[in-house]
């Protein structure tokens, strides 16, 4: 199964961790995608710009919101993800539990939604027709 | 067990067979179809088939020698069927194919071990951490203890569609999340069998606790917790801090029938009727705490037990050794700390050192801020400043434990002592 696993933490601990600190944890997170992108389990990730460089959209009644700033103003902001590819969960929590933002923030796992292959096809088939 | 069609008279020995096996073997005939089919759902309706089947069939063929492992291939080829015919009617050419190949893969090896392995399977998937405390609970009490949706929601005062949708989304999160159906992995032991032992606590404690709702599922709910646990036991022997629940279980339950009058008012562990206790519980329970604080591997439960044991075998409230039990206490806040612990603790202190001591323990805690909302805090304050003699703070201090209180019998017995040190206080004031 994939699963998507969201970084959530506390994104002033990236300007107020001193450059030693912040090194060490940069290092935790290159040795943590070492490993699973060569077990196969890392099958994409990225870090985020902070809240600050967000937008939200909104389209109501065919018209469109543009604004600043994420969804919702909360104490931990999304600020990074994994795709796993893992066998099950306890297998992806096992994982999730290593990416080094766990120790200092929290991560959410969340299983993507396995859309059946006919699904798929009337997805593309409508794409071409449309 | 499921409403079976009973032909005629001469089924009913057939019939009361299948009833015995059905208590007996229920559970592990489902966690092992579970695992088979790989759903709850068709693996409940394929044990519900496979017991009408042996109403059918037994009067004729006999009990078979392994009744298990005949009820899971019933069960099993019932569910192919089943299948089948749905993917006729849906015309889905896939699930034709799925079911022939289960159809065509060897029969699956049924042994006790096997079987003990699947109970164990069942139990820890209905107690996934990723699954809340109020779905662990239903989905457990449902599943592992084959109590009925109605029963559940009698004993948690919910109403059975509430219960029964809590199920189904638990159900759902195990199959969409990938929850899977295994016995965790030694790493995972320690914590996964904390979730277990966490649901099994919570089930023990609303039979034990709660004082409202239908008293005889109430005290199902306690027998359940203590089965399960002894169930657990015998399959993973030796583990600490099963011992040590089953024995904080047991001398808890065994004081049950002390605990209340017959009007249903609380009795402090003081005034209870120790030679009322129940003497076999005491005993394995007794038992149980020492092989728990022996294991390799022991935790608050088993601490927490040692506690209850010291009261158990006390034969007199004043000849509780308080001075083991405040050391205990120290030991637990190693484990486990909570305002709630320190709490206890002060007052076993107070026990030991007199109630001064206690007092500036428990003032300390309250002024800590986290148990300022909690009533039995400002009860035991009280009842320190009772026995100080400081009647006026003592009264102040139980009428803003009463403000918190929501248990009926545990506001009639802060009322009464109210009633009691206000008696104290007018007549010092007179005297």
């Amino acid at each position: 199964m994939k699963y998507l696993c969201l970084i959530y933490e506390d994104e002033t601990f990236w300007t107020r961790t001193p450059k030693p600190e912040l090194d060490a944890v940069m290092g935790d997170y290159r040795a943590f995608g070492t490993t699973y992108i060569q077990s196969g389990h890392i099958l994409g990730g990225n870090a985020l710009q902070p809240t600050a460089t967000a937008t939200t959209i909104r389209v109501r009644n065919g018209k469109m919101s543009t604004t600043d700033g994420p969804f919702a103003e909360t104490r931990e902001q999304l600020g990074g993800y994994y795709l796993l590819e893992a066998k099950d969960l306890n297998e992806a929590i096992q994982i999730a539990a290593k990416i080094p933002g766990a120790k200092t923030g929290s991560v959410e796992v969340r299983p993507i939604m396995e859309v059946p292959e006919s699904v798929l096809n009337l997805m593309s088939e409508s794409s071409v027709s449309a | 067990m499921p409403d079976l069609e009973v032909g005629d008279a001469s089924t009913s020995e057939a019939r009361a067979a299948v009833e015995r096996v059905y208590r007996s073997e229920s559970r592990r005939v489902l966690a092992t179809l579970i695992r088979l089919l790989g759903d709850f759902d068709l693996a409940e309706e394929a044990l519900h088939d496979a017991f009408t089947a042996a109403v059918q069939q037994w009067p004729a063929s006999g009990v078979p020698a392994n009744p298990r492992a005949w009820l899971v291939s019933a069960g099993r080829f019932k569910a192919v069927d089943q299948e089948r015919r749905r993917a006729k009617h849906a015309a889905a050419r896939d699930a034709i194919a799925d079911g022939l190949a289960l159809r065509n893969t060897p029969p699956p090896d049924i042994d006790d071990e096997s079987l003990d392995d699947d109970w164990l399977r069942l139990l820890f998937t209905c107690c996934h951490p990723a699954l809340s405390d109020d779905a662990r609970i239903a989905l457990t009490l449902r599943e592992v203890c084959d109590l009925t949706t109605e029963q559940v929601a009698r004993a948690f005062l919910s109403t059975p569609p509430t219960i029964a949708q809590r199920i189904v989304r638990a159900k759902a999160k195990i199959r969409d999340a990938g929850i899977p159906y295994a016995i965790p992995t030694r790493a995972d032991m320690p914590e996964r069998l904390d979730a277990v032992l966490h649901v099994i606590y919570l089930v023990f404690n609303e039979g034990y606790s709660a004082t409202s709702g239908d008293a005889v599922v109430r005290s199902d709910l306690t027998r359940e917790a203590i089965r399960l646990a002894r169930l657990l036991l015998d399959l993973l022997p030796g583990e600490g801090e099963i011992c040590g629940l089953l024995a904080l279980m047991l001398l808890h339950d065994s004081r049950r029938d002390t605990r209340t009058t017959a009007e249903g008012d609380l009795v402090l562990l003081a005034d209870q009727d120790r030679t009322a206790w129940d003497q076999a519980e005491i005993e394995e329970g007794l038992e149980l705490v020492r092989l728990a604080l022996r294991a390799p591997r022991y935790g608050s439960y088993a601490v927490q037990a040692a506690i209850a044991a010291l009261h158990a075998q006390a034969p007199t409230a004043a000849e509780t050794d308080w001075s083991e039990i405040a050391g205990l206490y120290d030991v637990l806040l190693g484990i486990d700390a909570s305002p709630v612990v320190e709490l206890n603790r002060a007052v076993a202190i107070a026990m030991r050192d007199g109630p001064e001591a206690g007092l500036a323990l428990v003032d300390a805690i309250v002024a800590g801020g986290s148990l300022d909302r909690y009533h039995l805090a400002h009860a035991a304050r009280a009842d320190l400043l009772a026995r100080l003699g400081r009647s006026d703070e003592a009264a102040t201090a139980y009428e803003r434990a009463l403000r918190l209180a929501s248990q009926a019998p545990e506001r009639r017995f802060i009322e009464r002592r109210i009633a009691e040190v206000r008696g104290l206080a007018s007549s010092t004031l007179s005297s």
